[in-house]
Formats: structure tokens, C-alpha cells, sequence
């Protein structure tokens, strides 16, 4: 591989490589596990680590691990229990996994030369597809036939129906979409943000001479970013959990008239 | 741009489906009990520890309402005690000087009487001493030595006027 060649392009990082079980010539097969598939081993044994290796002491005062370990258990439970409400409680499972999963897999692309699973927007609309489905099938469960008047708000003329209806379907339907492009497209221009920026350094020190001392602007302004991105590594983790509360709030707590 | 790749879409779909469910797994069956068994100890530790200090507080309370009502009833005991002192003093002091003042009130009376019978006793020499005198005045004046049953008449006559 020419390494010249994946420096310069600021997409290059997002490319999906075969690692193992590949087929004839490095075509990739539906199980070919890639190097997305390794990163997103990683999340995976990342979050058990924290979970299960962090709470192996089960202490009553928690050493620095388990505090970590608590406090992710405790975010996401509140965060579902002001959400969802005592009905969300079977649900907590899920949204821990769908938080930690995202997170770590957000966390994990932050280190350099690393890969980030969650920029490809065919792993965040699996999410968010999993999630709408599940938020429907769940709301038709509970409220049956009553579940439609969820296009028809209660308290709205009836002459709008023509009008609000098809307003009410479109944004349903556009949920999935919104959730995952929110998510991929914030870790997608983050870091090739980042990698153009850090391109700038280089070849600003490449001009030689006084205007190699410029690329210390450049410089800053990548260390500001990953800071940046740090907090959008976790923020579009905590967007993506709340909004599935919010869903399947509205799924489990819809009044009956 | 590689996330336009369709060809790479399939094996990400399906390590997503095995690592996530392996994720879900993991986090539903082992690691969140432990979490909740952690938490739910603490706090049921920490309830239990708050309850027994409300308990002790409530204890100390007791203690310090049984020692205050023991003080009172010790100082209103002490009170009674010093009232009857008093009063058993007082009463006795009474007493000795009533005693006193009688054996004094006695102590006049029979010095008064004592007194009285002096003078009953002088008033009556008196009258023989006034009659020996008048004798012996009579006999100086007169060289005659009058009789002593006329003058002591005579006396017995003037001192009769002089106090009547």
C-alpha cells in the first residue's frame, strides 16, 4: 500500500481494509472481517473491560475503575428513567449497549491511525433502522389500532388531516435517517477535519525556510479539534441514546383518550 | 469515498449484528447485575447505617430527657429538704426562746417578790426604829423617859397621818 498516497487523501482513513477470512484476491465476503470488524471488537472488549474487569472488586467504595464503571450504569439509567419512565426499566439493557457501543467505538477513532466505525453510515443507519423498528413494533404492541393516532395529534381541526398527516409520516419516517446521518456525518467531517488540518502542518513545515514556522497555526488548531472532538465523541454518543429514549417514551407513554 | 462502497456494506452489517449482540449479552447478563447488585448493596448499606444513627440520636434523646427529669426531681427534692431544715430550725429556735423568756418571766417574779417582802420588812422595822428614836428624843428634851407604849402609839399615830 502506498503510504504516501493514504496521507494525502483525508478520506483514506475511512477506507474499509480485508484483514482476514477475504476471498480470491482480497474480495471482501459477507463474513470477511475487516478492519471495521476489528475496531468494533475492540468497543466490544473495551466496554467489557470497564464493566466487568472494573467492577471485579465489587466494593462498597469504588476504586478508580469501578467510579467509572458506576457512573456510566448510573448515567443511562437516569437518562432512561427521566425518559422513558418505570416503563423504560426493560429497555435499559439496550440503550446501555447501543451508549457503550457508540461511544467506545467514537472514543476508539480518536486514537491516531486508528479507524472509527461509527463514520460509516451504513453501521449508524443498522443502529438507528434496529432502533425504529423496534420503537414501532414496540408502540404497535402496546397501544394497537391507537398507535396511528400518533399521525392525527388529538386537538387538531379536522380539516387539517389532509395537511398534517402526511407531515406527521414524513417526520416519522425521517427519524432513522436523522439519527444515523447525525451520527456518522458528525464523526465523518470531524476527522477528516482533523486530517486536513494536520495536512496543513506538514506541508506548511514543507515550505522551508521562515514559512516552515507557520505550520505551528496549523498545529493548534489541530489540538483544539481533537479536544473538540473528544466532546463530540461522547455528545453524539449521549444524542443518539437520549433520542432513542425519547422514541421509545413516546412508544410506551402514549395516553389513551 | 469509501463509506459509498456497497461492496464493503454487507461484512460491516454482519460483524455489527455478532459484536453487538455479543455486547448486548455480556452487559444484560454479566456486567449489569453486577453494576445494580453493587449499587443496591451500597445504598442498602447506607440506609441502614442512616436508620441506626436516627436510631442512636432517638436513644440519646431518651437518655437526656430521663437525666434532666432525674435533676429536676433531685433539685425540687433538695428544696423540700432545705424548706424543712428551715422550718425544724426555725421552730426550735422558737421554742428555746419561749423557754428562755419563761425562766426569765419566773426569775423576775420571785426577785419582785423578794423585793416586796424587803420592803413589807423594812416598812415594819421602820415604826419600832421611828418609836426608839422619838423615845430617845423625848427623854433628851424632856430628862423623862416617857413611856414606851404611849410612844409608840404616837408614832403609830403620825406615820398613820403621813400616809393617809
Amino acid at each position: 500500500m502506498n503510504v504516501a498516497a493514504e496521507s494525502h487523501s483525508p478520506l483514506e482513513q475511512f477506507k474499509i481494509k480485508c484483514l482476514a477470512l477475504c476471498g480470491e484476491g482480497g474480495e471482501l465476503q459477507a463474513y470477511s472481517f475487516t478492519n471495521s470488524s476489528l475496531f468494533m471488537v475492540l468497543a466490544v472488549i473495551g466496554a467489557t473491560l470497564l464493566m466487568v474487569y472494573g467492577m471485579r472488586q465489587r466494593s462498597l467504595v469504588p476504586g478508580r475503575l469501578q467510579s467509572v464503571a458506576e457512573l456510566s450504569y448510573e448515567f443511562v439509567a437516569n437518562m432512561v428513567r427521566e425518559n422513558v419512565g418505570t416503563n423504560g426499566r426493560q429497555y435499559f439493557p439496550f440503550i446501555f449497549t447501543l451508549f457503550m457501543f457508540i461511544l467506545f467505538s467514537n472514543m476508539l477513532g480518536m486514537v491516531p491511525y486508528s479507524f472509527t466505525v461509527t463514520s460509516h453510515i451504513i453501521v449508524t443507519f443498522a443502529l438507528a433502522i434496529v432502533v425504529f423498528l423496534g420503537v414501532t413494533l414496540i408502540a404497535i404492541a402496546r397501544n394497537g389500532i391507537h398507535f396511528f393516532t400518533h399521525f392525527m395529534p388529538a386537538g387538531v381541526p379536522l380539516w387539517l388531516a389532509p395537511v398534517i398527516i402526511p407531515i406527521e409520516i414524513i417526520s416519522y419516517l425521517s427519524r432513522p435517517i436523522s439519527l444515523s446521518l447525525r451520527l456518522a456525518a458528525n464523526m465523518l467531517a470531524g476527522h477528516t477535519t482533523l486530517k486536513v488540518f494536520a495536512g496543513f502542518v506538514v506541508s506548511m513545515i514543507g515550505m522551508g525556510g521562515v514559512l516552515s514556522a507557520s505550520g505551528i497555526l496549523p498545529l493548534i488548531m489541530v489540538t483544539a479539534l481533537t479536544a473538540l472532538e473528544f466532546l463530540i465523541a461522547f455528545l453524539q454518543a449521549y444524542v443518539f441514546s437520549i433520542l432513542t429514549c425519547l422514541y421509545l417514551s413516546e412508544a410506551v407513554n402514549m395516553e389513551h383518550h | 469515498m469509501p463509506q459509498l462502497e456497497t461492496a464493503t456494506f454487507l461484512p460491516q452489517l454482519v460483524w455489527l449484528l455478532i459484536t453487538f449482540v455479543l455486547l448486548y449479552v455480556l452487559m444484560a447478563k454479566v456486567a449489569l447485575p453486577r453494576v445494580a447488585a453493587v449499587i443496591d448493596e451500597r445504598k442498602r448499606r447506607v440506609d441502614h447505617d442512616l436508620e441506626e444513627a436516627a436510631r442512636l440520636k432517638r436513644e440519646t434523646e431518651k437518655a437526656i430527657a430521663e437525666y434532666e427529669q432525674a435533676l429536676a426531681q433531685a433539685r425540687s427534692k433538695a428544696q423540700a429538704i432545705a424548706g424543712d431544715t428551715r422550718a425544724k430550725i426555725a421552730a426550735d429556735a422558737a421554742a428555746s426562746r419561749a423557754k428562755v423568756e419563761a425562766e426569765i418571766a419566773e426569775q423576775t417574779k420571785a426577785a419582785e417578790a423578794r423585793i416586796q417582802a424587803a420592803k413589807q420588812q423594812a416598812l415594819a422595822s421602820l415604826q419600832s426604829v421611828a418609836a426608839a428614836a422619838a423615845a430617845d428624843v423625848v427623854s433628851r428634851l424632856s430628862g423623862a423617859a416617857p413611856a414606851a407604849d404611849a410612844v409608840e402609839a404616837a408614832v403609830a399615830q403620825a406615820l398613820a397621818k403621813q400616809r393617809g
